[in-house]
């Protein structure tokens, strides 16, 4: 396999603006990760500021539900509520390694944007965030968060005012300011070596479970899931069992249904295709025109996925799956009532997958979903769907 | 010999002009095309609309949305370069695109109908040096140049890997940034075109942020064969959505002004 390149996916389709910016970051990667320092630095930022590691929670209640042994892993306990603070203080301490004195980062549920907020703020890197319109008021909990940690929400009124327009805003920026300014990618997606990064950021999401279940159980889980929207809580907690004989599940946003049109599940139901930087698959028309997409998860709600993905798709080692609106808000109501835990929507989606597939479960089997974030940035949202009632 | 060597020979400094294909409605948008060439167009870059133009400004986003909500598709695009290969057989047209609109095709394919209607030359924007290989073949089977883009943070290594590929012309960026009218162009531009011009002996042509005649002026000041206007062109189209008389008439006056700026080297 060639650098970049995971399989044919990946490789760098961004204008020659940004390639100097790429090569640096390629370049501050590889010294930073055979850095002893880095390593001490990031540990301790994990350890003793965002709290890991985090539990892998036994959930009885719900094993007696599905007849099968249902952990969770529970990233909805790290600081700031989700998987995506691994990535940020990952990545704003190798800005400050670089010498950038600001950070940008893109936002669809806020999640990132809150991350890359917390991370600045522990670091001392002021933060711009981009944001579709849409997004900034079905997230407007986020919003203030993003402005309580003193970071500035820039709302995007281009396109579809979602994601990736969003991301488009971000890139315009990184262009345009490259010298000072670290673009903090939220997601294993973009050109490389973004999608490398942040899957080993991630990846100690994996290493941790793998321990864990190793010492509760004896033995390594028969079946791993986690949503996938750009994919990264998913490749984080898969990578370190890719090796191993354990089926991982990933769980794409089925909107309204696969037959609809109005859905999130590039690798289900796209092609091939480059976006934002990256060959993968890609939800796009019959003239290569990206489409606009759908799900009741704001984090899912994307036409692409990370190209690793795409090439753990092709292998068969991976198996992605849709679940609908529906199914997730049905999940999301479930898992709070049963075990007490308020999943994140898009969480909610990998629970769903757990909750259809629970017939082909082994009753000793062992089953670990990734719970990469809780739900109290939704719980209005969700609100609002049900007229107000839970 | 082709219709860019041929118009640099002729022609030096040239003022190329860009528009977005089918912007704002695809008859509307050959129209514009054309009052474009009328007033003094050397080259006319036509871009493909795309979704998701990222290398671009605000400006030339809304004309990519104003396109694909026209309805315009690749086909469309190709029609407008014959249309436009009709009107000026001799214009020299080179095709401005994103990656997505190549691969999605199939790459053979694309260069085959570019060739096909006539267009002299491709610039894909999100293309670098180092993923281009995958164009390079079918660009040669077909006689379309591949214009390459260098950018002021490009390194010197870069520079000569990117022009072993190129033909046709040189796209130099002349600043950090997408494109988009700026109030005043980078001081060092001549030095800029003074370490590529050491590299190869295609003339270099400077665009994004040039909007005015004295920007014009600066360019060919700075040595540049070439001088490249987009937002502010796109801008005259923008500024007259449903007035086509006075589309073409704003599009005239704006060639017209920044031709102004053209003073021939010669001269300076």
């Amino acid at each position: 396999m060639i650098a970049g390149r995971y399989g044919r996916y990946g490789g760098q389709y961004v204008p020659e603006t940004l390639m100097s910016a790429l090569i640096e970051l390629e370049e501050t990667y590889a010294r930073v990760s055979a850095d002893p320092e880095f390593a001490r630095r990031l540990s301790w930022y994990l350890h003793e500021y965002a709290g890991r590691e985090t539990p892998l929670t036994y959930c009885g209640n719900l094993s007696r539900d599905l007849g099968c042994r249902v952990y969770l892993k529970r990233e909805d306990l790290l600081h700031g509520g989700a998987h995506k603070l691994n990535n940020t203080l990952g990545q704003a301490l190798m800005a400050k390694f670089m010498g950038k004195r600001r950070l940008i980062a893109e936002t669809g549920a806020g999640q990132h944007g809150v991350a890359t907020a917390i991370a600045g703020a522990a670091l001392g890197l002021p933060v711009e965030v981009y944001m579709g319109e849409v997004d900034t008021r079905r997230q407007a909990l986020n919003v203030f968060r993003m402005e309580l940690l003193g970071a500035r929400v820039v709302p995007v009124a281009s396109g579809t005012r979602t994601l990736k327009d969003a991301i488009n805003a971000a890139m315009r920026d990184w262009v345009a300011n490259l010298r000072e300014t670290h673009y903090l990618l939220g997601s294993c997606v973009g050109p490389h070596p973004f999608p490398r990064i942040v899957r080993d950021f991630q990846s100690v999401i994996g290493e941790e479970a793998r321990r864990q279940i190793l010492e509760r159980e004896g033995r390594l889980p028969d079946t791993v899931v986690a949503c996938v929207g750009g994919g990264s809580n998913a490749i984080g907690i898969f990578y370190p069992f890719v090796n191993d004989d354990v089926a991982l599940v990933g769980v794409e946003a089925g909107g309204e249904g696969l037959e609809s049109g109005r859905h999130g599940a590039s690798l289900s139901a796209g092609s091939i295709g480059v976006f934002q930087g990256a060959l993968s698959y890609l939800l796009q028309d019959g003239d290569g025109q990206a489409l606009e997409t759908h799900s009741v998860a704001a984090g899912l709600d994307h036409p692409s996925v990370g190209p690793e993905h795409a090439m753990l798709k092709d292998s068969g080692r991976v198996r992605y799956e849709a679940v609908t609106d529906a199914e997730a808000l049905h999940a999301f109501r479930h898992l709070s009532r049963t075990e007490g835990i308020i999943p994140a929507l898009e969480s909610a989606h990998a629970v769903a997958y757990a909750l259809r597939a629970a017939d082909d479960l082994d009753r000793d089997g062992i089953l670990v979903i990734n719970l990469s974030g809780r739900g109290d940035k939704d719980v209005a949202d969700v609100a609002s769907l049900h007229g107000g009632a839970a | 010999m082709s219709r860019i060597r041929a118009l640099f020979a002729r022609k030096n400094p040239a003022f190329i002009g860009f528009t977005v294909a089918g912007d704002p409605g695809i008859e509307a948008s050959f129209r514009a095309a054309a009052a474009m060439v009328d007033a003094g167009v050397d080259l006319l870059e036509i871009a493909l609309p795309y979704s998701d133009p990222v290398a671009d400004g605000p400006v030339i986003e809304r004309a990519h949305v104003r396109a694909l909500r026209a309805g315009t598709t690749p086909d469309d695009a190709f029609a407008l370069v014959r249309r436009v290969r009709e009107y000026a057989p001799l214009l020299p047209i080179v095709l401005f695109t994103y990656y997505n609109i190549i691969y999605h095709r199939g790459t053979d394919r694309f260069f085959a109908d570019a060739a096909a209607a006539g267009a002299d030359g491709v610039l894909v924007v999100d293309l670098p040096a180092e993923e281009s290989g995958e164009v390079a073949p079918s660009a040669l089977r077909h006689g379309i140049d591949r214009i390459a883009l260098i950018a002021p943070t490009t390194s010197a290594e870069r520079q000569h890997a990117i022009l072993r590929g190129a033909s046709g012309f040189v796209y130099l960026i002349s600043l950090e940034g997408v494109t988009g009218e700026r109030d005043r162009l980078p001081p060092n531009l001549a030095g800029l075109v003074g370490t590529v011009r050491e590299k190869t002996d295609l003339p270099i042509a400077v665009g994004f942020g040039v909007s005015r005649p004295e920007h014009v002026a600066a360019v060919v000041e700075a040595g540049a064969n070439g001088v490249i206007v987009g937002s502010a062109l796109v801008r005259a189209i923008e500024e007259h959505v449903g007035d086509e008389a006075g589309m073409q008439d704003a599009l005239r006056t704006a060639v017209r002004s920044l031709r102004g700026g053209l003073v021939p080297r010669s001269r300076t």
